[in-house]
């Protein structure tokens, strides 16, 4: 029977194996729903361990969404730590959920949030554990149809092969739709079969399924055209994009693990999207408008999340969060009604700017006052000015040092490194700023125990995002930056002993740019290297350059490219980039003009506060800005039992 | 001196609670530290009026006692927690039930009496009982029979730093065999020593002293805590708290 539990098979596995906890399921908030009650079965997986896919928040939305409709249910799975992997493959036990250990085989879909492109491999894992076949093309209507969402989703080519659709945007409505017509097919007794109900899918707004487009390429490698094989499915397909938040408030009733995972707090996002128009930014490009909740929806949600899971901190979260036009207000006002709770309230990476400091400091009234961080990404002026983030180098240190004088005592300032146009130059400047801030810190703090953590990563360049044409620095290029940087720092010990720097290698950040802005063509590189064992790519103890690079050389030398082409690569104007077809509804011709502007170092303001400059979002997609202020305020909540 | 945070200090504790809680089903797998996370959350969603310790990191007052081994479920575990006004024992071991996964049961609470001294020095021993599917009851009598013979045996332990030798035999007070055909159970008092024999151990120890090897992981319960007594009987650590509270009835509030 389908739908039946396999965990009388597990638990003998379970004895066996690292943190099992994490297989079990069984958190609060979780749900379980009788198999036969619904004609629509979900699993929904983060394809990575568990303390990290367990607290992500688009995953915990859908999980309730769908839960919510009574023609479905939705259980979660994540990726599976190779001990256990091992044992299942012996014992003949599939990938399964952990709400009510089914086979994920038995679900009619399985959908998968890619926040990165590096749980890539980890599909295939999970696809091979789960007896799906490894191809869409081999599927047949009694496997589960593969949905990919998620950012990458933005460029799901390098696994067009894998997956049977990608869904652009925003999740919670599409899922309803494709609920539906899963639904309808399934009642009319499977008309047509699989090709019949992708072709379905393929007209829901926002759902690409690759299979019924042909890409051709030319023969200097680039792609010569991408057409549709079939006339019943969009030319381009376009994102989804959820108007009015408030009425959204999931998740209600957050999950809360008794595994330890990596964010031991609540979050709530207070607003979706962000035109700051940060050039890196891929995040800020695809999830345009900005769609604010109002302070009353995000007190109302933040108590209703607090009563349900009983966290002790609570994040509130977006892409830019000291820029909801209620922040100052709601900071307040959330800080009065949690005094003398022990709750704590945080934001993550801001601005460098002067009123973060205020509001940390107002938010961390009632809970524990733990460090700060900014994010001026550049470490340079001029490199700000190309990235867009422009902040003076004196803004940045009168900034940092308030923060010291407020009794602060940690700052972690997050910088990228490998921008366009960088120089050594650039990069070296994060040690003049580290430095300068902490000898202005102790002064203004008069202690000495201050310190800064300079935290620092290689750039990617995404898709849809003005730098997609822009050729990634070299893997040797980054060490070598970060070398002389960390000398530098290390130069004055006097300083330097109160300066901290943390940083990966080049490395991964050449792979995923090669998953990034690869096409259908690097396919054959994720499944050999996943053949070869690669599984768990963002972890720095199982991912393997080598395996990469050696996969990538012997795949992609029958198609005239390789790793470099894919990666430290400019791109010319008029190449077809592989997410073409794909729209998120900046228009290209104004992302190439801002790709011009930022090689003559000129910014761009947000449009929330200055005229529309014409990205293309809202007219594509009949979006507009959605901010307040309300003119609302937070009423005290009444204590319970008194 | 350290420094303290601006503001009143937090509010004394002004009762002890002592609570029995269980580790069920799946919940087996959870560790020590999943737990205290869960029980932690579980008490500001109960809104038990925690007391919490001085300093920029409050913490509630909460002690752990002997908790039981990841992988083994248990009937028998214990807490003691600090509350900041007079609570009725009942309604926080319902509400905190409440709140709590489903396998982690609150199964009694009492108030701490004074003068009964503290919970930790009224368990010394644990009792087992572990299944062993696979194995006939005279298998493992047998092999029991061996183990009770040795003055020591000694077994292989996985540590952190690598393997540790570790004699299972010493802090066994008692061992017997049961079960039914095909699922042997062996039920054993362990005293708490250091380093703790755990369930596992002293299945190891059977596999040494008579090559006893079960074909699947066993399953251990922990079914009690507390001292043991001369006569082999393990005693209920709240006890004395019941015992002193029947004489001197408290006053009462509620949650």
């Amino acid at each position: 029977m389908t739908g039946e539990t396999l965990y009388p098979r597990l638990e003998p596995l379970l004895a066996q194996v690292q943190k099992p906890i994490q297989y079990v399921g069984g958190e609060l908030n979780a749900q379980v729903k009788p198999w036969e009650d619904v004609p629509v079965h979900w699993a929904l997986m983060y394809p990575d361990a568990y303390e990290v896919g367990l607290p992500n928040q688009g995953l915990m939305i859908l999980y309730e969404v769908l839960n919510e409709r009574p023609d479905a249910l939705a259980e979660r799975t994540y990726a599976v730590w190779p001990d256990l992997a091992g044992l299942m493959r012996e014992a003949g036990v599939g990938q399964f959920t952990v709400d009510s250990h089914r086979a994920v085989a038995d679900f009619d879909l399985l959908g998968v949030s890619f926040a990165t492109e590096l749980g890539y491999t980890n599909l295939l894992e999970a696809l091979d554990l789960a007896g799906v076949p490894l191809h869409a093309v081999d599927r047949d209507e009694t496997h589960p149809v593969v949905v990919a969402g998620g950012h990458a989703a933005f460029n799901p080519e390098p696994v067009a092969d894998f997956v049977d659709c990608a869904v652009l945007g925003d999740g919670e409505q599409a899922v309803g739709d494709i609920t539906d017509v899963v639904k309808a097919w399934k009642e009319q007794g499977r008309p047509g079969g699989r090709v019949e109900l992708l072709a379905r899918l393929a007209r829901v707004d926002g759902v690409y399924v690759p299979r019924f487009y042909a890409v051709s390429y030319g023969p200097d490698g680039t792609i010569a055209a991408v057409t549709r094989t079939r006339d019943d499915v969009p030319a381009k397909v376009g994102k989804r994009t959820v108007m009015d938040l408030d009425e959204w408030p999931y998740p209600k009733t957050p999950l809360v693990p008794l595994a330890e995972s990596v964010h031991e707090r609540m979050s709530v996002e207070i607003f979706r999207g962000c035109t700051r128009g940060c050039r890196f930014c891929q995040a800020g490009m695809i999830t345009r408008p900005v769609r604010e909740r109002t302070i009353t929806g995000i007190g109302s949600m933040v108590d209703q999340g607090l009563k349900a899971t009983g966290y002790q901190e609570v994040g509130l979260l977006s892409l830019s969060s000291a820029d909801h036009s209620e922040i100052g207000q709601l900071a307040k006002e959330l800080a009065d009604r949690y005094e003398g709770s022990n709750t704590g309230l945080s934001l993550p990476s801001t601005r460098v700017d002067a009123f973060n400091v205020t509001l940390a400091n107002e938010l961390s009234r009632n809970g524990r006052r733990s460090g700060l961080t900014f994010a001026p990404e550049g470490g340079s002026e001029r490199i700000r000015r190309v990235i867009n983030k422009t902040v003076s180098k004196e803004d940045l240190v009168r900034t940092v040092t308030t923060a010291y004088a407020n009794g602060w005592t940690q700052v972690k300032l997050y910088f990228m490194c490998g921008l366009p146009t960088e120089t050594d130059e650039d990069v070296l400047e994060i040690a003049e700023l580290a430095t300068e801030v902490i000898r202005a810190g102790r002064e203004a703090s008069g202690r000495k125990d201050i310190r800064c953590t300079v935290s620092i990563g290689g750039f990617v360049p995404k898709p849809h995002t003005p730098f997609q044409w822009a050729a990634q620095a070299s893997a040797e290029t980054i060490d070598h930056r970060l070398r002389v940087l960390r000398a530098a720092i290390n130069a004055d010990r006097r300083i330097g002993r109160s300066i901290g720097m943390r940083y990966h290698d080049g490395k991964p950040g050449v792979i995923e740019g090669l998953l990034s802005r690869g096409d259908r063509r690097v396919g054959r590189v994720i499944e050999r290297v996943w053949r070869d064992g690669g599984k768990f790519d963002g972890w720095s103890e199982h991912f393997s350059y080598d395996r990469w690079t050696a996969a990538a050389a012997e795949e992609l030398a029958a198609f005239g490219v390789d790793l470099d082409w894919y990666t430290t690569r400019e791109r010319t104007e008029h190449e077809v980039l592989p997410w073409d077809h794909l729209d998120s509804g900046l228009d290209k011709e104004w992302l190439w003009e801002d790709w011009q502007e930022a090689l003559d170092e000129e910014e761009v303001s947000d449009c929330r506060w200055t005229p529309c400059y014409d990205c293309g979002v809202c007219p594509t997609n009949g979006t507009e800005i959605q901010i307040g202020p309300t003119g609302r305020s937070l009423l005290p909540l009444t204590v319970v039992g008194s | 001196m350290a420094r303290q945070p601006d503001g009143p200090p937090p509010p004394p504790t002004v009762q002890k609670l002592r609570l029995r809680y269980t580790k069920r089903g799946p919940l087996r797998f959870a560790s020590h530290r999943d737990l205290a996370r869960a029980l932690e959350r579980a008490l500001r969603r109960a809104q038990v009026p925690m007391a919490f310790s001085a300093g920029f990191s409050p913490h509630p007052k909460i002690s752990y006692v002997g908790a039981a081994p990841t992988g083994a479920a248990s009937e028998a575990e214990y807490l003691e927690i600090g509350v900041t006004r007079p609570c009725d024992p009942e309604a926080v071991r319902l509400a905190l039930d409440a709140s709590l996964p489903t396998g982690i049961d609150v199964v009694d609470c009492v108030a701490a009496q004074e003068g009964t001294g503290s919970l930790a020095e009224r368990i010394d021993a644990s009792v087992w009982r572990i299944e062993l599917a696979g194995v006939e009851p005279a298998e493992l009598g047998s092999a029991l029979a061996a183990f009770l013979a040795r003055d020591v045996v000694t077994i292989a332990r996985r540590m952190k730093d690598g393997l540790r030798d570790v004699d299972a035999r010493a802090a066994v007070a008692a061992a017997t065999a049961g079960g039914e055909p095909g699922c042997a159970i062996m039920t054993v008092v362990v005293r708490l020593v250091t380093p703790a024999v755990r369930p596992d151990d002293v299945v190891a120890a059977l596999a040494a002293v008579a090559d006893l090897r079960p074909p699947s992981p066993s399953r251990a319960v922990r079914e009690a805590q507390g001292r043991l007594d001369d006569t082999g009987t393990v005693a209920d650590p709240l006890g004395p708290d019941r015992l002193a509270s029947t004489h001197c009835q408290g006053e009462r509030a509620t949650v």
